[in-house]
């Protein structure tokens, strides 16, 4: 059965803006994209908000719905009371292009300073040779569908504009730790994980983890067993002494 | 990337929405009651490693075990012995508390609660902080946290050590309650203890090519599977070494003096 609900929209461009209130039809079995999309038709055509494959894999229509990151095709109308005034306003972290349409090129930046996949110099394409098991762990991180919730949740630089030179954020620590355990990857990055990427930064409060729509284990599988690699290159001298003693390759 | 500041341009270019955030369910609930819950420990282990009624044949509270001075009770002495002598004459806590606290103090699970819950460091995801400024683990005090792999050896040692007093009380006293609850409490200990990230790292979790190193594989899943649980094992032993510790008292103080105590 259908009821009208009440919508509380975030509107305007670069910045400035304010919320504004609908009262739009809802029906049975919608997500919230559905209704913003019939604001669109019926009362807001110049709404703007960015979106694509409505189920769930394409990242696009990221947004925060009463105050938290959630996909708008995978939060169903049904999760809400019918009285309930629904807040919807753009990712907090990223400055607005229009209405629910933020500019994430941030992100883009930070994936273009990780170094991509690196083999060793005498290994060829083809002649990789690995188990299952080698890189198990690596394939969780690929899930990532890029919807930059973590990276807008990520208290370093949500409430700290300032850090965001210094700080890649939980998408690009799971981009770093996928290829640090890949067993063909060379690379440095554990240092530059914590000199040139900021993991330092991190305090592990795990909204990253949180609002993950892929339900990747961020923080448990990525971003502490990277601090540990972390600590064994720069923090821990039995380790230290140990790759003296025994001439451990780096 | 141009620097940015908290007034910046850039940061006046997100949507400018003036309140601390726009959650509308109980988010200040779970931060409350974890503050509740650790202030509740930490008073009563002040109170614990001051308190003299530590030791009463077969049970040791596991604040005060290992005892290791001259004045403990000949029966509550680790092994007989007493390598800190007789001129220590503080409470036997202060010597060895030192090293269970670190390693919770510096755990991956307990940070994020006490970040969260004291420091407000978030209070809850998508909810502002209070704080204009934040560096995070990368400078000193909290750099220190990294050091959280050399507790965790520490915490296996007492673990075993608390495991060794449960199974000594059993074997003086299988039916006694305090037995039980000691061992109850030392499995919890153990169990967040090995559940522990910095023992994912040592068991396996450094190497790259687990196919290489199948027994170390193994203990790594097994690790894993505990460290799935580690905020439970975390909080289930928090509790249980208080209850464990006050009842060892109680019995010691004359308070629980029932048969089977």
């Amino acid at each position: 059965m259908g009821y009208k609900a009440k919508f509380r929209v975030w509107r305007g461009e670069g910045g400035e803006g304010r919320l504004e209130d609908f009262t739009v039809e809802v029906n049975e079995g919608e997500v919230v994209l559905d209704v913003i999309h019939r604001l669109q038709a019926t009362q807001a055509p110049d709404l703007a908000v960015r979106w694509n494959c409505k189920a769930g894999k394409c990242g696009s229509c990221s947004m925060e719905i009463n105050g938290k990151p959630r996909l708008g095709c995978m939060t169903r109308m049904s999760t809400f009371e019918e009285s309930e005034t629904i807040t919807v306003t753009p990712l907090r972290t990223f400055p607005v292009i229009k209405d629910l349409v933020t500019d994430v090129s941030f992100n883009y930046q930070k994936a273009r300073e990780v170094p991509s996949f690196t083999p060793p110099a005498d290994v060829k394409p083809g002649e990789y040779r690995m188990q299952q098991v080698d890189v198990e762990r690596s394939q969780e991180f690929r899930k990532c569908i890029e919807c930059f919730m973590c990276q807008n949740v990520c208290h370093v630089i949500r409430d700290h504009e300032e850090n965001k030179p210094a700080f890649s954020g939980p998408r690009y620590f799971i981009r770093i730790a996928e290829l640090d355990m890949h067993p063909y990857d060379v690379a440095e990055r554990k240092e530059s994980a914590q000199d040139e990427h900021g993991l330092g930064y991190c305090n592990i409060t795990k909204c990253c983890t949180e609002v993950c729509p892929e339900h990747i284990k961020i923080t448990d599988n990525a971003i502490i067993p990277m601090k540990e690699r972390v600590v064994d290159r720069k923090y821990d001298p039995l380790v230290w002494l140990g790759s003296k003693i025994f001439k451990r390759q780096r | 990337m141009t620097q940015t500041t908290a007034e910046s341009a850039a940061r006046k270019q997100r949507a400018q929405i003036r309140v601390r955030t726009l959650r509308t369910d109980r988010w200040w609930l779970a931060p409350a009651l974890t503050f509740a819950g650790l202030l509740l420990f930490l008073i009563y282990g002040v109170w614990a490693t001051f308190d003299g009624s530590y030791f009463t044949d077969p049970y040791i509270a596991p604040f005060s075990s290992p005892c290791l001075a001259t004045s403990c009770p000949e029966g509550a002495r680790l092994f007989g012995f007493a390598p800190f002598g007789d001129w220590y004459a503080l409470p036997p806590g202060i010597l060895i508390l030192g090293l269970p606290g670190g390693f919770r103090l510096t755990c991956y699970y307990y940070r994020k609660a006490y970040y969260r819950s004291f420091w407000l460091s978030p209070p809850a995801c998508a909810v502002a902080e209070p704080h204009g400024k934040y560096t995070g683990e990368t400078r000193l005090p909290l750099i220190l946290q990294n050091i959280h792999r050399y507790f965790f050896y520490f915490a296996i040692v007492i673990g075993l050590i608390l495991t060794y007093d449960a199974v000594l009380a059993l074997v003086h006293r299988p039916a006694g309650l305090g037995s039980w609850i000691l061992l109850v409490n030392a499995a919890l200990i153990l169990g967040y203890t090995f559940g522990c990230h910095s023992c994912r790292h040592i068991t396996a979790g450094r190497l790259n090519h687990f196919s290489k190193h199948p027994l170390r594989y193994k203990a790594w899943t097994l690790v894993s599977k505990l460290n799935a649980r580690h905020q439970q094992f975390a909080w289930a032993s928090l509790f249980s070494v208080m209850i464990a510790d006050l009842y060892v008292r109680l019995v010691a103080k004359g308070v629980i003096n029932f048969p089977f105590a």
